[in-house]
């Protein structure tokens, strides 16, 4: 029985993309990892009995963990809980690390398409810029800002993301150079497309895999920025807290007991270890030829 | 190789315009004043205050003046610390973060660099695969997480080391920071140098070298080692400048009277123009030694010097 040829499916970027990741076992267990931290983040301190800022009068200070009276971490110096704390903290570090990569994304797809699309004198001037403004000691800048501006959080999101788009920016333009000598770049042209539209329609879609790519790797790179100035005291204010916050407190009661710097360090490590290997996973599985 | 030299010099001149401009104008910019009390002065005093440190002058005049006071290494006097310049106080604390950022790199560089070589001629094996995870939570581990960890270890539960301070260039109270300060970059260092050793070790050039039946030994650091150094030689750059913001935070946990523990105490006191010497002080030391890397590596590689 002859059997008429099926149509051959096409397999897009992002399918074949899916596949090679399968394959890999450690970013499948890193994101497993993640989507559980960020489930226990945003929803877990519900159900904690004591509130992140609420000092706990009958129970001890500074007490280990104990299932008993709903300390299950223990608590903090002056009695507050440490679970919720910790949890709480990870909203803040996550919800910096993920915004301010969104405005350094933001800032440089559209700095690194523009100046990859125009090319020439504009290119060479707006890359310019960026060598210089590289080779800056931009964390001396964050801490300049945080000491001299105030530490609002607003401020935290701003900064940082404005100090890392650098990296996108060239990545993205290096991407774009060699997409715009692509033929349905020049069909775009011919048929009158206006430069902003092909930037916007055409090339900006086919610069996700990157995007994404550097994208997962820069948000460890933030929550470390974030929680190192939390840690020299420039981070949110108290009640409120980040891990690098928390791990500062921690570190200096650490001789009467641990769990304060444990529990944060640990999610704060756990949380960047599976962000890189996210990354890595992301990077051999959509960019195959970097292996 | 002068001329080579003379464009990068020229090329990081305006990153020094745009740093101490940057600073400078950051600093003056921001809310308040470095002599804002609780209790306000009498008028004249805040006037002769004003005037003794030239705060009254119009800003582009302040500016000329820094810059001018800058090109003689005058940096300025600190508002905190009466009666010292801030170039004396860099003057102090700099040898000390010197000694251990210069000893951070180095073991950065012999550790981060062997155990890449070792990983690469295992690679995809055991001993690879553990180095590579090793690493990763090295990069996943900040220094200000493992230096109270050391500390915890080390000095109050071992009671091998001294858990901080600084007696006149004692070696085991730099052991921990330096290793604190080296780890992350030890990590950063060992995967770049696996994957750039990969690369080298599958060149032609490296079969002829096999194919003679030179030894491994000598394949490796005879003929692939120097091409696989370039990649780490780029990083240089970067290293320091990790080193030296590290170098903040592990001055600040083991006490040490570096530079670092100044920049934070100032900017706690808001003494402004300390902040921004130290800045200014940072952000030379890294253009310059991004120079000087650059310059080695036109030296090393003839290509980069024709671009």
């Amino acid at each position: 029985m002859s059997q008429l040829p099926q149509p051959v499916a096409g397999r897009s970027l992002w399918q074949d993309a899916w596949r090679r990741l399968r394959h890999n076992r450690a970013a499948l267990v890193a994101g497993g990892v993640l989507a559980v931290l960020l489930l226990a983040i945003l929803v877990g301190p519900l159900f904690s009995p004591h509130a992140y800022d609420e000092i706990d009068f009958d129970g001890e200070w500074g007490a280990a963990p104990t299932l008993h009276d709903g300390h299950v971490f223990g608590t903090d110096s002056v009695g507050r809980d440490l679970f919720s704390r910790t949890l709480v903290g990870g909203r803040i570090s996550l919800m910096v690390g993920i915004v301010s990569t969104l405005v350094s994304l933001l800032i440089g797809v559209a700095y690194g398409a523009i100046a990859g699309y125009y090319g020439g004198r504009l290119d060479q001037v707006m890359m310019r810029i960026v060598d210089v403004l590289y080779a800056l000691p931009f964390m001396f800048f964050v801490i300049l800002l945080m000491v001299l501006f105030g530490r609002h959080l607003l401020l935290i999101f701003v900064a940082i993301g404005a100090v890392n788009w650098l990296d996108m920016a060239r990545i993205v333009r290096g991407q774009t150079l060699s997409l715009r000598r692509r033929e349905f770049i020049d069909a775009a042209i011919v048929s009158g497309t206006p430069p902003g539209q092909i930037i916007r329609r055409h090339i900006v879609p086919n610069l996700m895999g990157v995007v994404v790519v550097y994208a997962t790797l820069t948000i460890p790179q933030v929550i470390l920025v974030e929680s190192f100035l939390s840690f020299l005291g420039l981070g949110v204010q108290e009640p409120m807290t980040s891990w690098g916050a928390l791990v500062n407190d921690g570190a200096r009661e650490m001789e009467a007991t641990i769990w304060p710097l444990l529990f944060p360090a640990s999610f704060l490590a756990v949380t960047l270890l599976c962000f890189n290997f996210l990354g890595d996973g992301l990077r051999d599985a959509l960019d195959p030829k970097d292996r | 190789m002068l001329r080579f030299a003379m464009r990068r010099l020229l090329a990081s001149i305006p990153t020094l315009l745009v740093l101490i401009t940057l600073a400078f104008f950051m600093m003056r910019l921001a809310p308040g004043g470095p002599f804002d009390k609780e209790r306000s002065l009498l008028p004249e005093i805040e006037a002769a205050i004003n005037s003794a440190y030239h705060l009254d002058e119009p800003l582009w005049q302040q500016y000329l003046r820094y810059m001018g006071g800058l090109l003689q290494g005058d940096l300025g006097p600190s508002f905190q610390y009466a009666g010292f310049s801030v170039s004396e106080l860099i003057a102090q604390g700099f040898p000390v973060s010197l000694a251990i950022g210069l000893s951070s790199m180095v073991l950065a560089l012999l550790v981060g660099g062997a155990a890449g070589i070792w990983a690469a001629m295992r690679q995809n094996r055991l001993g690879d695969w553990s180095v590579m995870t090793l690493s990763m939570a090295g990069i996943s581990l900040p220094s200000y997480v493992i230096a109270p960890l050391m500390i915890l270890l080390f000095a109050v539960t071992l009671h091998w080391l001294p858990a901080g301070g600084w007696e006149q260039g004692r070696y085991l109270d730099m052991l921990m920071p330096v290793l604190a300060l080296a780890l992350p970059q030890i990590a950063y260092i060992a995967r770049l140098m696996r994957g750039s050793m990969i690369e080298v070790l599958r060149s032609n050039f490296i079969r002829t070298a096999r194919a003679k039946g030179l030894p491994e030994r000598r394949v490796i650091l005879r003929h692939a080692l120097k091409p696989a150094m370039m990649p780490i030689l780029s990083f240089l750059g970067p290293t320091a400048a990790g080193v030296i913001t590290g170098s903040v935070v592990i001055e600040q946990i083991f006490g040490i009277p570096g530079l670092g523990r100044y920049f934070v105490q100032a900017a706690i006191n808001r003494d402004y123009t300390l902040v921004l010497g130290v800045v200014i002080f940072y952000g030379l030391l890294i253009v310059l030694f991004n120079f000087l890397v650059d310059l080695l590596y036109g030296a090393l590689d003839p290509r980069v010097r024709v671009e």
